[in-house]
């Protein structure tokens, strides 16, 4: 008799890290960014996507919050903001 | 063929015949000939396996662990420290439903360090899930672990084994021993066909998170298994048998004038051989008395010894292993066989004896035959020395 044993890797994918936020989430707010990725490079989910600058958005489905993004913008153009403030707390 | 041979080299000379792919240890004594004559094989070209040599028992049961999980069959062994400091990755081989040979040089565990023998080390690890299999003798160490293979191998089964053999006693113990041919174990252990694998090319996770939604279960089917072993391991004995006609019957115990004895030691191991000894003097005497050999102590086969000491009067259980502060360890499993039951002994007298190396000479067998009485005792230590005791230290 078996249990449990292994898992397919896409099952990481299928598990939405989003859930794990119990407060604070980033906002991009996309004024002043100057477009250095340094939010992509730190994001350890591997969740912010962006190209040109002022176009940088995380996937809410997988941020954690854990504010790093928020923490390294040196333009201040990621804030962390209360969920509920949101209003659209997943 | 029959050869003399060392039980170390027995064992390697067995392992050699399985063809395992990965060997890893890290020597310790009384394991060490075994793993010193298998690298000796690797170098000179006798076994196409690699040889990897680590810093620690971690390492070298995280190597093997790794390689069974590869798809490869592989091999290590160890002794005492050793196998404690494997105890997280023994669980997790068990966990993980990797199947896998280990010898255990049964030797007795610090402090005070003790290189010699008892069972305090694989008694200690009777619940990480692995099938614990008890030899006697070394034609019975090399048979066991070809047994070991393909029990621990079979899609019904896939759960490590642990071929446990006294040290000294039996690792540097010279017998007559029947190396079997390749031919015909080829025949009885077919190449190793793992469920699943790694496989850079089809990409899968052993060993993950189970968080309280699926832990239980994978408990729950090791358990499973391990009583369906208890029918399983009687199969491949008799498979065992018509390939090269040794006969170990359930491979589970092994009755030796039980039926119709008086009075009976259940014990595990090379110390089996002694009692036998006593067994025919005594029974040329008239004496009615007899063993109880426990081969199989995981699983352990309650049915089987309730069925060969039911109408057994005095029982006594010998042990080589102490849980402190507690019953000794086979005799915890003797009582629990027999709790309401209808029939049972009158007695079960629970005995240790032999630790770190302390001989169990004929004597000692014998005092315990002459300590079991209708007055049950229990953790009754033999051979004690009173006059290296003292209720105080200092002063």
């Amino acid at each position: 008799m078996f249990g449990p044993l292994i898992v397919k890797p896409i099952k990481s994918k299928g598990d939405k890290t989003g859930a794990w936020r119990i407060k604070l989430r980033p906002k991009f707010l996309q004024k002043n960014c100057s477009g250095c990725r340094m939010c992509i490079s730190i994001c350890p989910e591997g969740c912010v996507q962006g190209k040109d600058k002022n176009t940088f958005i995380c996937d809410y489905n997988y941020c954690k919050g854990c504010g790093l993004c928020a923490l390294v913008c040196p333009k201040g153009d990621i804030i962390m903001t209360e969920e509920e403030a949101e209003g659209e707390k997943k | 063929m029959k050869e003399f041979l060392e039980g170390s080299r027995a064992v390697a000379e067995a392992i050699r015949l399985c063809k395992p792919g990965v060997i890893s240890a890290y020597p310790i004594t009384p394991q060490t000939h075994i793993v010193e004559e298998l690298a000796q094989m690797v170098a000179d070209g006798e076994l196409n396996a690699q040889f990897v040599n680590v810093e620690s028992e971690h390492s070298a049961a995280s190597v093997v662990l790794g390689a069974v999980a590869t798809g490869v069959r592989a091999f290590t062994a160890t002794s005492s420290q050793g196998l404690l400091y494997m105890a997280e990755v023994i669980f997790n081989i068990a966990g993980m439903r990797l199947p896998l040979v280990l010898t255990c040089a049964n030797r007795a565990i610090s402090a005070p360090i003790n290189i010699w023998n008892d069972q305090q080390d694989s008694v200690s690890l009777r619940d990480a899930g692995w099938i614990q299999l008890y030899a006697e003798n070394n034609q019975e160490v090399v048979d066991l672990h070809l047994i070991g293979y393909r029990l621990s191998e079979d899609k019904s089964i896939m759960l490590p084994v642990m071929v446990c053999m006294d040290g000294f006693i039996l690792t540097h113990g010279m017998e007559p021993v029947d190396i079997p041919e390749q031919e015909k174990l080829d025949k009885f252990l077919p190449a190793y066909r793992p469920l699943y694998k790694l496989d850079p090319a089809e990409p899968l996770t052993m060993g993950l998170l189970a968080d309280p939604d699926y832990y239980l279960e994978t408990r729950f089917a090791i358990q499973e298994t391990l009583k369906e072993a208890l029918s399983f391991i009687p199969k491949i004995s008799k498979e065992f048998y018509g390939v090269f006609g040794r006969d170990y019957k359930d491979c589970l115990i092994e009755e030796y004038f039980a039926k119709d004895a008086e009075k009976v030691i259940v014990a595990m191991g090379s110390v089996c051989g002694t009692i036998k000894e006593v067994v025919d003097e005594l029974r040329k005497k008239g004496k009615k008395v007899g063993l109880l050999k426990i081969i199989s102590y995981r699983p352990f086969p309650y049915a089987k010894v309730y069925e060969a000491l039911k109408n057994v009067p005095l029982v006594a259980v010998l042990d080589k292993a102490v849980s402190l502060g507690a019953y000794a360890p086979l005799a915890i499993e003797i009582k629990a066989t027999f709790f309401g039951k209808k029939k049972s002994p009158k007695v079960v007298s629970s005995f240790v004896a032999g630790l770190g190396g302390r001989d169990i000479t004929l004597d000692s067998i014998k005092e315990i035959f002459r300590k079991l009485s209708q007055k049950e005792v229990n953790q009754e230590f033999i051979d004690l020395k009173p006059e290296l005791l003292r209720e105080e230290y200092g002063g």
